[in-house]
């Protein structure tokens, strides 16, 4: 394969809401360019994790690379980046968009702008793209274009009049979108003699190949052969395989300035193929970097502990498959009296903790407990040090502490006038701060300082179940601002139990200590004796709940043939005991964790 | 030892297994009656060359359903039991009935062959409850049963089943009330339990039976325990009651953990051999039982020895369930350990504090009991309790 010229080539991505059409109008464009047959073109072809599929959400970026012989008389390649669409990605997402130079907006006609194709498409401005509007299911009786047109302009402030109208499911004006890419985005730049520079875009494991890197070249050349070397991590790998996707895995000579393509170069994990890393050559490396690496950092934890200790060593295993994967999620041996043997595990976000989760049970056939998940705090301790704080279990004794900051976050939230109010009040429960409140038609949107802290807690679905499902929300991270701060302790029977405490603010841990007491009183089998289920910060107990005694248990009768079967019982039952989660003379049943750790 | 031991017999058949039973019982067309009397002599006389000549307390026929027996084979039994042990004299020899026509005519048969308490499985006064529990008799049967045999034993027992599926208390308390009119010396109050195996275990999963709930079951016991009492009848273990003297002796057997034979298709033993205690069983299926005992005197298929530890333990569970408790001294005897050495010294004085466990003394006797709160709870009392 020879060289394309820049001038033939278009990078691009898409920007959408969930379901608003990304993955089937993607679907259009390979067949249109007849990259696949019918016969191959299966429903969504770029999301291929299952989660994927049936979440309707990107996880992994993916490319593909299209030829189309435009109306011009000449043929183009275009390369089609599939971004991930959740802002638990965010970097993730602003890396594949510094690999384009255009963006198709894709808007459902009918639904209008969403939080997060704001924060995409205002990711993809940053970026310096050329945003080309499409509107998708217009052919639906509900779809409003003109309403939608203007609700982009006026939002977004990008101009729309000439947005591409289409049905991506019918595959009504689909030649318009090819069409629009080549002649209202930009050519990509390069200098194919300088050194090499490539973006490391995404990488992941191939059970077969090892790591495939997927990579965009900025200047220089790269073929089958060379010595690379990431300039941030400072490896150095020999490549084994250049290639295209068309959608198929295609091996190429090389890959020159503007293309998108893939590496296989014998890496064991993609811990080492850091995104956003610059790849270069090892006998003539670049002199500097690309701009804007930043290694993840994960903002929300969790410990996970499987239902059956004997699950440990699997766990551990499943969790460094998955990390062969996902650079972007940690892990750490912990444990606790309450669950035993498990894992504390950081994610960029709530999503990306429910994906991890969903995979390992579904995957990797594991029954987990999880933790209530925690954000992390900064602790500046009495001695003048400064401490991560990632799980409420480890939170120092107070006097110790200086002061807490915990992180904020700044939310999007778009949503029908109707239901505002409780929106609202929603976002000033949860110690929110105002910064912007704008209408859009019926729709408004309010823009909020949050803490991460009382989002991880049940924020998602609080806002959820209060708008019917209709609000639509999005966040990025802030900074970390001094609050005041507690860790509330469970109590069952007198004994702390570690994995339910918790932090929270002052002003509400009253109210969320007495609402898990009261939750455990309800799932706590009542025991042989009354028990008292209280939560407490420090030794300050503020609130209690009394289980009160079984009532009755035996009148079964028993002779002389019942004994042998009785005594067994027993035995059995003592030995069931050594494995259930025991405080003080309490038996907690697993199923009792689950729910309590549950958000509601 | 010198304490006398127990002799319980099993008759294995049934004329049709009730839904809530889970006791070894067997329905045959037409009842092996020659073969069964001539196996279960000789395993008695197998088992009493074993064990040498042993003061013995008492004799229990039970079963299936033990009134279905040739009133001569009861006969010949007893008669072989008196010869081959030392019968104490004031032996007591119960045979459980059912209150059938048919039965209750055999009850002087019985009488004559040397039966001195008759227990009667009464189960429900209430037809509706006789006909779920897949009773073969009514309750007017059974009150015919019950003045029949009063003219015939002096010592009486039935059973009743209780909590029944959308059992009150008023109806439970009217009930009771009925029975206890009726005179007997001492009664077997029984919750129904759901019992693995049973048709109503498979009606209880299928949602088509419910229990009551454990607080109205354990409404519905103080209720027993206080009616029984007003009658004059002491709940003596978890769900007997008797007159003062009048309690079963075979029972207590069981419960202060003496030593009992079993004789019979699937009966269980204690029986100490060489100074061991062991614990036997016997086949449990009837036929290949009998086929034992012909071809090697015994139906045995277990004899364990039972340590020290399994020992305190079956002590703990028998001996809880009576309100008596247990005699400290005994209980080292049996097990070769110290009570305390049993117990988890944190949980006894949890249990005491709580009201369900008291320690007591007689004299220069002392011993551990459950309260009436604690036998309510006992299952849960013993799986903290016992070491």
């Amino acid at each position: 394969m020879t060289a394309t010229p820049l001038s033939l080539i278009r990078n691009f991505s898409i920007i959408a809401h969930i379901d608003h059409g990304k993955s089937t109008l993607a679907d259009r464009l390979i067949q249109a360019c007849g990259a696949l047959t019918a016969r191959e073109m299966k429903a969504q072809v770029l999301d291929s994790m299952e989660l994927e599929q049936e979440r309707g959400i990107t996880i992994k970026a993916q490319t593909v690379r299209l030829t189309y012989p435009a109306k011009d008389g000449n043929t183009y390649v275009l390369n089609l980046m599939d971004t991930p669409g959740h802002v638990d990605f965010a970097y993730e997402v602003s890396r594949s968009l510094a690999a384009c130079e255009g963006s198709l907006l894709v808007v459902d006609a009918s639904q209008g702008v969403e939080a997060q194709t704001l924060a995409n498409v205002y990711q993809a401005i940053d970026a310096n793209h050329e945003i080309v509007p499409v509107l998708n299911k217009v052919d639906l009786p509900a779809a409003e274009p003109e309403r939608v047109r203007a609700q982009i302009e006026e939002v977004i402030g990008i101009p729309a009049d000439d947005a591409v109208e289409i049905s991506a499911k019918t595959g009504l004006n689909i030649p318009a979108v090819l069409e629009a890419l080549v002649t209202r985005l930009p050519a990509p730049k390069g200098d194919e003699n300088a050194p090499l520079q490539a973006l490391l875009v995404d990488s992941w494991y191939d059970p077969y190949l090892g790591v495939i890197i997927l990579v965009r070249i900025m200047n220089g050349r790269l073929r089958r052969g060379d010595k690379i070397r990431m300039m941030q991590m400072g490896s150095v790998y020999h490549v084994d395989q250049v290639g295209v996707f068309l959608p198929k895995m295609t091996p190429v000579d090389d890959l020159g300035p503007g293309e998108m393509g893939y590496i296989n170069a014998a890496i064991k994990t993609v811990a080492d193929c850091n995104v956003g890393d610059t790849i270069t050559l090892d006998r003539a490396p670049a002199p500097q970097a690309l701009a804007g690496f930043k290694p993840s950092i994960p903002v929300v934890w969790c410990g996970l502990f499987p239902v059956d200790a004997d699950d440990f060593e699997k766990l551990r295993d499943s969790l460094g498959k998955l990390r062969l994967n996902d650079a972007s999620f940690h892990f750490e041996a912990e444990t606790s009296a309450a669950l035993g043997f498990g894992f504390r595990c950081g994610f960029l976000g709530l999503l990306h903790l429910e994906i991890i989760q969903e995979r390992l049970s579904r995957e990797f056939d594991l029954d987990l407990i999880a933790t209530a998940p925690s954000v992390v705090y900064k602790m500046h301790l009495t001695d003048g040090t400064e401490e991560m704080l990632h799980n409420p279990a480890d939170m120092p004794d107070i006097a110790k502490i200086e002061s807490i900051e915990e992180p904020w976050i700044r939310a999007t939230i778009m949503v029908q006038d109707d239901y505002l109010g409780s929106v609202l009040t929603l976002c000033s429960e949860r110690r929110g701060v105002q910064l912007d409140l704008t209408y859009v038609g019926n729709r408004a949107m309010a823009v909020y300082k949050l803490p991460l802290n009382e989002v991880v807690f049940d924020f998602y679905d609080r806002l959820k179940s209060l708008t019917r499902g209709y609000a639509s929300f999005d966040y990025q991270m802030d900074d970390y601002e001094e609050s005041d701060l507690v860790k509330i302790s469970i109590l069952v029977n007198q004994e702390p139990v570690d994995a339910l405490a918790f932090v929270a603010h002052r002003s509400v841990a009253e109210k969320r200590g007495r609402s898990i007491c009261a939750k455990l009183k309800e799932l706590i089998p009542r025991q042989l004796f009354k028990i008292a289920i209280q939560a407490a910060i420090g030794s300050r107990v503020i609130a209690r709940e009394t289980l009160g005694a079984m009532s009755k248990d035996v009148t079964a009768k028993c002779y002389g043939g019942d004994i042998s079967r009785k005594r067994k019982l027993l035995e059995k039952q003592k030995e069931g005991k050594k494995r259930m989660r025991q405080f003080g003379k309490v038996e907690i049943p697993q199923s009792a964790f689950l729910a309590a750790l549950k958000m509601d | 030892m010198s304490e006398p031991i127990a002799l319980y017999i099993h008759w294995p058949f049934c004329l049709a297994k009730c839904p809530y039973c889970d006791f070894n019982s067997h329905v045959r067309e037409t009842l092996p009656q020659a073969r069964f009397a001539a196996a279960l002599r000789r395993e008695l006389a197998h088992e009493a060359a074993r064990l040498g000549r042993r003061p013995l307390g008492s004799i229990f026929f039970g079963g299936g359903t033990p009134s279905l027996m040739d009133p001569q084979t009861v006969a010949d039994l007893i008669a072989d039991a008196r010869a081959l042990f030392d019968p104490l004299p004031d032996l007591e020899i119960t045979l459980e009935a059912n209150p059938t026509s048919v039965e209750a005519d055999k009850l002087a048969a019985f009488r004559q062959a040397g039966v001195n308490r008759v227990s009667l499985g009464i189960q429900a006064l209430e037809d509706d409850a006789l006909r779920l529990l897949g009773r073969q008799h009514s309750s007017t049967q059974a009150i015919s049963a019950l003045e029949t045999a009063r003219g015939i034993f002096e010592r009486i027992s039935f059973d009743l089943i209780y909590a029944r599926p959308h059992q009150t208390m008023a109806a439970w308390q009217a009930e009771l009330n009925r029975a206890l009119d009726l005179v007997a010396d001492h009664l077997s109050l029984y919750q129904l339990t759901i019992e693995p195996g049973t048709r109503f275990e498979r009606l209880h999963r299928q949602g088509l039976i419910a229990l009551p709930e454990p607080d109205l079951g354990a409404a519905l016991y103080d209720a027993t325990g206080d009616i029984a009492a007003r009658h004059g009848l002491i709940g003596y273990e978890v769900s007997n009651y008797a007159r003062p003297g009048a309690e079963s002796r075979h029972n207590l057997t069981y419960w202060r953990y003496g030593e009992y034979v079993g004789i019979g298709p699937g009966a269980h033993g204690r029986v100490r051999r060489e100074g061991l205690l062991h614990a036997t069983r016997r086949h449990r299926a009837p036929e290949p039982w009998a086929e034992r005992v012909e071809r090697f005197g015994t139906g045995e298929t277990e004899a364990t020895v039972l340590t020290s530890e399994e020992r305190a333990r079956e002590a703990l569970l028998m001996g809880l369930r009576l309100r008596e408790g247990i005699d400290a001294d005994r209980f080292r005897d049996m097990t070769d350990r110290t009570l305390s050495e049993s117990l988890d010294a944190d949980t006894v004085e949890a249990a005491i504090e709580a009201g369900y466990l008291v320690h007591w003394t007689h004299g220069n006797r002392a011993g551990i009991a459950a309260t009436d709160e604690g036998r309510l709870r006992l299952d849960a009392l013993l799986g903290a309790l016992v070491l």
